[in-house]
């Protein structure tokens, strides 16, 4: 059974290394200051005894006021699971830095966000929109979308 | 002397019988060497994500059928364990035994596709494509069934199934099980030592172990590059953890490898449906569930092995009647990732079999 690590624990460790950058933590999953999320993910993936070598995937959430992005992270070695959230709360703007060096396999799934969302990655090797053409208006996903 | 060759850009797709669907590649060559690609979505995006948006919780399963809509129960049930999990329900007994044997019925009838679809990529046109149609012919004759559809099959309910199987269904299961042995052997017989195969896909599109886990790659195609990760073992959902099964794995991440391992899983389902069909209990299918679930305010995400690798529903709740966002996590995108770094440095002829060889439903890909 994979076990889902508290995310009290982790920020503790996150806090120990850069301090300052969880906004806040509870069992469940953790929250990063927005512009720390490349070098938290960098020192999740790293640290011994966390080893988060597989991002099962990121995806985005509309919550009127900010966009909340969410990452799942997973360690095949030790069998366990974390979920980290970062916050975005330019709507006009929205920019996060991109973990594509830590994990390639946020490559597409960025893009995505991007493309349905707005929010774009910083450090993303080909930032363009994925399924919908250049030039579309607007990003579907975002709740004030009609 | 060197001969010096302008780089060429070769648009395959969106309309190519190898691409499986449409979808486009833009390869950039040297000669016939591939040096670069870039694969382009977006030809099938419906917004499925976006329609959920709209929809009760119980009217979101149809819309899954459409994703991966070869293994439309497959996505059927990713859905309905994640709502499941959101509003606490409780699956009964039989249900559970029954969504076993159909995911596994699922699994070998998309696997047989992939392989199928494989093997025409690599030349061997049509022959054994229609063989792997024959038996999965019969599943889907199984699934009619159950459902009364060929494809889009709608059958899992949150909370259950739509309804118990059919007086015929066993029989007919049964006769399946018996026969299907003997197709594998076949498919042994005529395929595995073939010697055009073998100088096709061995070698060919290698993906390592590591490169795989950094781009989140999952299902045949990770645990074809050695890396023994299957969700039903790891992380069991439903009672995966009540059967007796392996995990096969191969070792270089080469196509002959992804196409190996396709058929060593199809024998492992096989071992699966046998124990649930003998310890199937009876009872209810279905757990009394309100047609309008309101979960409370959360967030869940399930995800199962499907054929093709970890599909998982992120589902966040607002206390409404209908989902605040669902997020699907589609493998089929995902394990495209790594195509780049596997074709580079093959000739045009290797990139099509490196991209059958990685078994993609572009309804997933753009939902």
């Amino acid at each position: 059974m994979t076990v889902s690590l508290s995310g009290k624990e982790v920020a503790s460790k996150i806090e120990e290394k850069f301090s300052g950058s969880v906004v806040e933590s509870s069992a469940e999953n953790l929250v990063i200051k927005s512009d720390r999320v490349l070098d938290v993910a960098r020192f999740l993936k790293e640290t011994d005894g966390l080893d988060f070598d597989y991002l099962n995937f990121v995806t985005a959430v509309d919550r009127y006021d900010h966009f909340e992005v969410v990452y799942l992270l997973s360690s095949l070695e030790h069998n366990h699971s974390l979920m980290i959230k970062a916050r975005c709360y330019d709507r006009e703007n929205p920019a996060l830095p991109s973990v594509v060096d830590v994990w390639q396999g946020a490559d597409f799934q960025e893009r995505e966000i991007y493309d349905l969302f707005g929010i774009k990655f910083e450090g993303h090797p080909n930032m363009k929109r994925i399924f919908l053409w250049d030039g579309f208006d607007g990003h579907p996903l975002r709740k004030d979308y009609i | 002397m060197a001969v010096r060759t302008e780089p060429f850009v070769l648009n395959m797709g969106p309309v190519h019988p190898s691409t499986h669907g449409v979808f486009r590649m833009r390869a950039t060559l040297d000669g016939e060497v591939v040096v670069d690609i870039e694969p382009v979505f977006g030809y099938l995006h419906r917004g499925i994500e976006k329609l959920t948006e709209q929809r009760t919780y119980n009217g979101i399963v149809p819309l899954t059928d459409r994703l991966d809509y070869i293994s439309s129960m497959s996505n059927n049930l990713a859905y309905c364990l994640a709502v499941e999990k959101l509003a606490g329900i409780k699956v009964p007994e039989r249900a559970e035994y029954i969504r076993v044997i159909i995911a596994e019925l699922q699994r070998i009838a998309a696997l047989l596709i992939a392989v199928g679809a494989f093997l025409n990529d690599c030349g061997a046109y049509f022959t054994p494509f229609l063989y792997m149609f024959r038996e999965r012919e019969k599943i889907v004759d199984l699934f009619e069934m159950v459902s009364g559809q060929r494809l889009t099959y709608n059958y899992m309910r949150v909370g259950g199934v739509s309804q118990d199987l059919p007086e015929e269904f066993m029989p007919a299961l049964r006769k399946f099980m018996d026969k299907m042995p003997h197709y594998m052997d076949e498919y042994d017989q005529l395929l595995m030592q073939n010697e055009i195969l073998i100088a096709r896909a061995k070698g060919v599109g290698i993906l390592s172990g590591e490169q795989a886990i950094n781009c989140s790659a999952s299902g045949p195609v990770l645990r074809a590059s050695g890396v023994n990760w299957d969700i039903r073992k790891a992380d069991p959902y439903s009672i995966y953890d009540r059967f007796d099964f392996d995990i096969p794995t191969q070792t270089t991440g080469d196509c002959y490898d992804r196409y190996r391992q396709r058929v060593d899983e199809m024998r492992q389902s096989l071992r699966i449906i046998q124990q649930a069909i003998e310890q199937l209990p009876s009872g209810p299918v279905r757990a009394e569930v309100p047609h309008l679930v309101r979960p409370l305010v959360g967030e869940a995400y399930a995800r199962l092995e499907a054929p093709k690798g970890e599909l998982g529903f992120y589902l966040v709740s607002d206390n409404s009647i209908a989902p605040y966002r669902c997020h699907i996590r589609p493998p089929s995108l995902i394990n495209l990732t790594a195509l780049r770094d596997m074709v580079r440095g093959w000739k045009v002829a290797d990139l099509i079999i490196i991209f059958g060889s990685i078994d993609i439903t572009v309804g997933e890909i753009d939902r």
